[in-house]
């Protein structure tokens, strides 16, 4: 079966990664990609057959592309997680629930629409001390989020879901990512890990559940050339706490009271540094973990452990780690051999008895 | 060199000799230092290796959070003179709980603070055939709080909810629950070892639905460790809190407040009660939740009272 695949968010990482992917597939007769504004140089090469329509799905002319070429399979990948890349709040709301609004539209009135693939994120289930330990699928968030992000894809998905009743004949595939990480993705997190100090918040240790860049990208393949309807977390298992993570990083930390959170929060924003919105500083205190055992079932495979992601991204990181694990498994044997000549061998509790 | 090793007429002569020459060559610094290796040194070692597993983040913490190495290493430790020689707690009845698989353990709550949830993750851990950790159920006042919340993730502890409880169990762990929570541990010293309501029966429904057994637990000591005699209200609303206890002793003697009274404390363990028999479906009945509710409240309550009348004194 010959597919006609489009890709919104094209030009930025995950979306060219999808459609370069998608693009190497034999299977997948045309990839179409969409985006308000051309990929980067670098990516377009990476991009291959791939062909790109600059339009914006906030336009009706998105049902055109859609209609013209008879697309069969959208993957929207354009809800956008930060106000900084999108032009502000108010700009990225608009991208991602009324692009989402009019991109359904369009499907909605395509004929040879069959599948529908919707990156969406687990913030959607929010962060707060009363909470579940894990999320599934099905599960009711005690405090739906109330700004931002989170809120957009909570929204979005009310719109997916009214679609998936009007065309019950299109298969429908949401995938509410956990947090990416990887090698090469830039994220508000991969940003925050990549300080130099990391801030944290005084008296909390989060539980932090991660996607690694390369197992998303294939969950995402998956679904798209395969038939996996449903709604599905996709993470790895598992989990890494906060401060075992600025440790793997072998970087310091630095506990921020949390009646400054916010002030310290703005200015790391003001200065560009991280992009943290305040449902973020909640994920900071509370973490976040999704059960993932759906979609491992689901596939018969699924994204490598959280600590295993995590170290990948450490590793790419090494360069400036204050302690490195040689320096501190040296350290760990100068002390030994310190002991052992320090301490005085008639009087150790044994050389005792035994005298 | 080879020759004399393999001759064996020159055996004794020759053996220490080839020792000697060999010996050092391969294994000379850590054998040397370590060969007289003493319980100090071998703790200090342990020490050394826990401190460079933390300083380096390489650790185990499942999705709860549960961080055994930290457990076993710092948070209990401290807690373990408590144990055997301030309180001097005996424990009954241990072989009731299971070596292997989940298993439900409901026990009374009280003390103003929940030292008895601690010290019986403590028995079971430390007294246990198997060594099992306790998984507690905290209610979501203990996960909001700064410091506590991660210590109580990090100890093994998660949201006393259905969702966590069910998962914990069916994963095999010995999962531990107060269903009286505040009612409980924040109740007037005037009416202590007078079991307050259970909850909504919600840790039956859970231990239905997975098909654990039950294990009624009764506490004794824990009441008296501090006697609430008074409760600020007005700061309690304050601070967000269900209560503020005022004790003889604190907030009078101030920080000396904090230091529990030496009671005598007795852990039992009752016998099981089974319910994979009664079928998962048996959660949705309400009347045999109820009545199984009921059922471990007055096997505890019981066992409150008959442990009551064994006791010499409240200190001895």
């Amino acid at each position: 079966m010959s597919r006609v695949v489009l890709v919104t968010g094209v030009s930025r990482y995950l979306g060219t990664r999808l459609a370069a992917t998608l693009a190497e597939d034999p299977t997948v007769s045309r990839v179409i990609g969409v985006d308000t504004v051309p990929p980067p140089p670098a990516a377009a090469k990476a991009l291959g057959r791939t062909e790109f329509v600059r339009a914006d799905i906030r336009n009706p002319l998105i049902a055109k592309v859609i209609a013209q070429a008879s697309v069969d399979t959208v993957v929207h990948m354009n809800v956008i997680a930060t106000p900084l890349g999108a032009g502000g709040r108010t700009a990225m709301k608009e991208i991602n629930v009324i692009g989402t609004m009019q991109l359904l539209a369009a499907c909605q009135k395509a004929p040879s629409m069959r599948k529908l693939v919707v990156k969406s994120t687990t913030a959607i289930y929010g962060s707060s001390p009363r909470d579940p330990a894990l999320f599934t699928e099905d599960v009711e968030p005690r405090s739906l989020p109330k700004s931002g992000y989170a809120k957009d894809a909570v929204e979005v998905e009310g719109y997916v879901r009214g679609f998936g009743r009007r065309r019950p004949d299109v298969t429908l595939s949401l995938l509410r990512f956990t947090n990416f990480i990887g090698p090469s993705i830039e994220t508000p997190l991969t940003r925050y890990f990549s300080l130099p100090v990391v801030p944290t918040v005084l008296g909390f240790d989060p539980r932090i559940q991660l996607c690694h860049e390369d197992d998303g990208i294939e969950v995402l393949r998956r679904a798209t050339v395969e038939e996996h309807p449903g709604i599905f977390n996709v993470g790895g298992h598992g989990i890494v706490l906060l401060s075992q993570g600025v440790r793997r990083l072998g970087r310091p930390s630095f506990p921020v009271p949390s009646p400054l959170v916010n002030v310290v929060a703005r200015a790391f924003r003001s200065a560009g540094l991280v992009d943290f919105s305040p449902e973020q500083m909640r994920y900071l205190e509370h973490g976040r973990v999704a059960d993932v055992s759906r979609l491992h079932a689901e596939l018969g495979w699924g994204p490598r452990p959280t600590a295993e992601a995590f170290d990948d991204f450490a590793a790419t990181r090494a360069g400036s780690r204050l302690l490195t694990d040689e320096d501190a498994e040296a350290l760990e044997q100068r002390a030994l051999a310190l002991v052992s000549r320090v301490l005085p061998r008639g009087l150790t509790p044994t050389g005792a008895l035994r005298g | 060199m080879a020759e004399p090793r393999t001759d064996p007429s020159g055996f004794a002569k020759v053996i220490p000799l080839a020792a000697d020459r060999r010996g050092p060559v391969p294994v000379p610094e850590p054998e040397e230092p370590a060969a007289p290796a003493s319980e100090l040194e071998k703790k200090i070692a342990t020490g050394l290796a826990f401190l460079r597993r933390r300083l380096t983040g390489d650790y185990e913490v499942d999705d709860f959070g549960f961080d055994p190495d930290l457990t076993d290493h710092v948070l209990l430790p401290p807690l373990r003179p408590l144990y055997d020689k301030w309180f001097r707690v005996e424990t009954r009845g241990l072989e009731n709980v299971p070596d292997v698989g989940g298993a439900l353990v409901v026990a009374n709550h009280s003390g103003t603070i929940p030292v008895d949830a601690v010290m019986t993750a403590l028995a079971l851990l430390d007294h246990h055939p198997a060594h099992r950790h306790l998984r507690m159920l905290g209610a979501d006042l203990v996960f909001r709080m700064p410091v506590v919340a991660p210590i109580a993730r990090k100890s093994g502890s998660t949201l006393a909810c259905n969702a966590d409880a069910e998962r914990l169990m069916r994963e095999g762990e010995l999962v531990g629950v107060w269903p009286e929570g505040f009612k409980g541990i924040g109740k007037p010293f005037s009416e202590r070892y007078k079991l307050q309501r259970f909850g909504r029966g919600g840790f039956v429904s859970a231990a239905l639905r997975t098909g654990v057994p039950i294990i009624p637990c009764s506490i004794v000591g824990a009441e008296e460790i501090y006697p609430m005699i008074g409760n600020a209200k007005t700061l309690a609303r304050l601070l967000g809190l269900p209560y503020a206890p005022i004790t003889p002793t604190f907030p009078l003697l101030g920080p000396l407040g904090a230091v529990p009274l030496p009671s005598k404390w007795i852990i039992e363990f009752g016998e099981p009660i089974e319910t994979a028999s009664l079928g998962a479906a048996a959660a949705d009945d309400p009347m045999l939740v109820f009545n199984l509710t009921d059922e471990v409240r007055e096997t505890i309550q019981s066992t409150l009272y008959t442990l009551l009348m064994q006791r010499r004194s409240v200190f001895f």
